[in-house]
């Protein structure tokens, strides 16, 4: 099994035709994954590539049954799209999108609690989510990741969740489901949401987790896995050595007032019985090791 | 993006909050004229992106134009904690009963805006928050509701000012709540917030950061961009649209995605190095993204090494080592480099480069191998 998403999963695209959209959009159809249909409300009645164009979310849930949905729009319309999406019927929604400002995510985020709470949203700022071999949403290239189990990933970085999927692959390790959950200060979809959702995957019987400085999701984390999970977790920590105020890349990753630093979260980790690594190859080689003990 | 004092107080002023009339000055003359302007007594304030500088005698209170004068003379130039003042604002002076705390940020774990208000102000809230927790009243707001008066009245009410401080204060809270969302700010912070003893309240210091990924709905933060504290690296990284912080080693650090680029800085000081910077080229990884980030790194005189790690995702092994190749052919590097590439095509890729192979451009298959070859290079390594 997988979480969230499978290779039932159809999908609607919001800015399937704009560059980035159709680009990953395309990649992601190649793949496996179910694109049923684009939105743009001016260009509805053509179609990308033999994928139909609809008005807006509601009319292409109508049309194709889409439960998910996948946002490439440019960062100011991202608190409409999160919100259309939403309204128009679908139960997941992925921003990948890059630089929305904090007060918009702040806002649809408590929106959707509140009006929509069966509603999950993952990002902005994320590289999507990966059930290898079922279905592939976002910018990951699917190629990289092994299907099959026994190991769930949930990650706040991109490209240290490529590098994390293919060091498992290169050990022969495949995985269930991996969610990047983007580093914004608030993001949609929290490390709790998805080990809570690996703990109650029978195909998932480890999960490696990859964080970084900014926050305390990762301290929130390791008291749930502490409380909650029975499943072996390893973890890796970037940004050890990241000075102060600086924010490094990501609009979260900023260690502010000595709070949100790395070393605060892998004691919390460790202290949760996670297996630290101190880099993602260590963090690879605890993985394996765990695979090999289930 | 963080605010000197005096715009923080001219952003606040927008809002309708009530700031002393003030001038920014950046000579000794230009503060003389002011204070004349502005009228005495006055203070002289140094206006740096830190905290701390009352402590380094960077706020000074002044009589007449002539203490003005003194006063700027000593504080511009000054050093505190690294940043040298280079501007001060000149500020009628105020008289003061009592000093007050208020903020508003957003409370990442609760994912609402949390706000702050002390009747214990003029301190650091970190110390109140250690020593005396109680004093700070706290209120959530959900982003979706906003901040109502009611909430707000009780809020103050909980915050025990001075009883006759609650109508102005409420007021400012609100204001500052308008300034906070409408303004698209990470942190408002006022400390203090003063009581006069004609029963004002009033905003006597102005902390504001502002959110950079809200700059296309605020024409006017350009000017704020402008006056981020930047090192030279800094400076021509960010003219180039490159994410780039500045650090104080000598291996030079290319990577892309911002979790890999930290990483690897964390790595070539787990081998005993230091990363001069950070730097986070994109999942892209062309040949003009990377001969950008090689000339900036080239610049900076502390690099002796440069260590280019990269993850091929969507973008393959084989275009991002045609990138490097082109890039280096573009950009007179004074400083060997090594690589790592690894992921989607990371053999082409690694043929690719073969033939250029040298002294000066290693290639390593693992990242921590790679940052020990760096290090190495830089001269600092312990040779594990």
């Amino acid at each position: 099994m997988s979480i969230f998403v499978d290779e039932n999963t159809k999908v609607i695209y919001q800015g399937l035709t704009g560059s980035q959209g159709r680009y990953y959009g395309l990649l992601n159809r190649e793949y496996g994954t179910q694109v049923v249909a684009g939105t743009n409300p001016k260009k509805a009645g053509t179609e990308v590539d033999g994928i139909p164009i609809y008005a807006n979310v509601a009319e292409a849930v109508a049309a194709t049954g889409a439960t998910a949905s996948c946002i490439f729009i440019p960062a100011p319309g991202v608190l409409g799209a999160v919100i259309e999406a939403a309204e128009g019927g679908v139960e997941f929604i992925v921003a990948i999108t890059e630089g929305v400002p904090a007060h918009d995510e702040a806002w649809f985020y408590n929106k959707l609690r509140r009006d929509f709470p069966k509603v999950q949203l993952l990002g902005p700022n994320c590289p999507g989510i990966i059930s290898p071999g079922k279905c592939n949403i976002g910018i990951t290239a699917g190629h990289i990741a092994k299907e099959g189990g026994p190991v769930g990933i949930v990650s706040r970085s991109g490209t240290l969740t490529y590098q994390a999927l293919y060091e498992l692959k290169q050990k022969d390790i495949g995985v269930t489901t991996c969610v990047g959950i983007g580093g914004d200060p608030v993001p949609g979809t929290s490390f709790i949401d998805c080990l809570r959702a690996f703990e109650a995957d029978p195909d998932t019987k480890a999960v490696m987790m990859i964080g970084e400085i900014g926050g305390s999701a990762e301290e929130e984390a390791a008291d749930f896995i502490k409380n909650h999970m029975s499943k072996p977790v390893s973890s890796y920590i970037a940004g050890v050595t990241a000075p102060p105020g600086k924010k490094m890349g990501h609009a979260g990753a900023i260690v502010s007032g000595g709070k949100g630093t790395a070393q605060a979260k892998m004691d919390a980790l460790a202290d949760a019985g996670v297996r630290v690594g101190m880099n993602p190859t260590e963090a690879g080689d605890l993985m394996a090791e765990i695979v090999a003990e289930l | 993006m963080d605010l000197f004092e005096y715009q923080g107080k001219q952003f606040f002023a927008q809002f309708g909050m009530p700031v002393s009339a003030g001038e920014v000055a950046f000579t000794v003359d230009e503060a003389v004229a002011a204070a004349e302007r502005v009228g005495t007594p006055a203070m002289v304030k140094a206006q740096v992106h830190t905290g701390g500088r009352g402590k380094a005698g960077g706020v000074k209170f002044a009589a007449t134009v002539d203490d003005v004068r003194k006063h700027a003379g000593n504080i511009l130039g000054l050093d505190i904690r690294g940043h040298v003042v280079k501007r001060v604002l000149i500020e009628k002076a105020s008289d003061i009963a009592e000093e007050y705390y208020a903020s508003f940020t957003l409370d990442r774990s609760a994912k609402k805006h949390l706000g702050m208000l002390s009747a214990e102000g003029g301190v650091e809230i970190e110390t109140v928050a250690e020593q005396n927790p109680d004093a700070i009243a706290k209120i959530w707001i959900d982003p979706v509701d906003g901040l109502t008066e009611e909430a707000a009245t009780a809020w103050v009410e909980a915050a025990k000012l001075n009883p006759d401080a609650t109508d102005g204060a409420v007021k400012i809270m609100m204001q500052l709540y308008t300034a906070y969302t409408e303004g698209d700010a990470d942190l408002v912070e006022i400390n203090p917030l003063i009581f006069t003893p004609d029963k004002r309240v009033h905003v006597l210091d102005a902390k504001v950061t502002l959110d950079g990924n809200s700059e296309y709905r605020h024409a006017d933060y350009a000017q704020y961009d402008e006056t981020q504290p930047r090192d030279e690296r800094e400076e021509a990284a960010h003219a180039k649209g490159l994410q780039y912080v500045g650090l104080d080693g000598t291996v030079g650090v290319i990577a892309n995605g911002a979790g890999l680029a930290m990483s690897t800085v964390d790595v070539v000081n787990q081998v005993g190095g230091a990363a001069a910077n950070f730097l986070d080229i994109g999942g892209g990884a062309n040949a003009d993204v990377m001969s950008g980030a090689l000339e900036v790194i080239n610049n900076d005189p502390a690099v002796k090494s440069i260590f280019i790690n990269i993850f091929g995702g969507i973008t393959r092994g084989d275009e991002v080592a045609n990138g490097i190749i082109e890039a280096m052919s573009r950009v007179d590097i004074d400083s060997p480099i090594v690589i790592r590439l690894d992921g989607t095509n990371a053999d082409e890729g690694r043929e690719i480069l073969r033939p250029y192979l040298s002294d000066v451009l290693q290639m390593e298959d693992t990242m921590l191998d790679a940052a020990r070859c760096s290090v190495e290079l830089a001269g600092q390594g312990d040779n594990k």
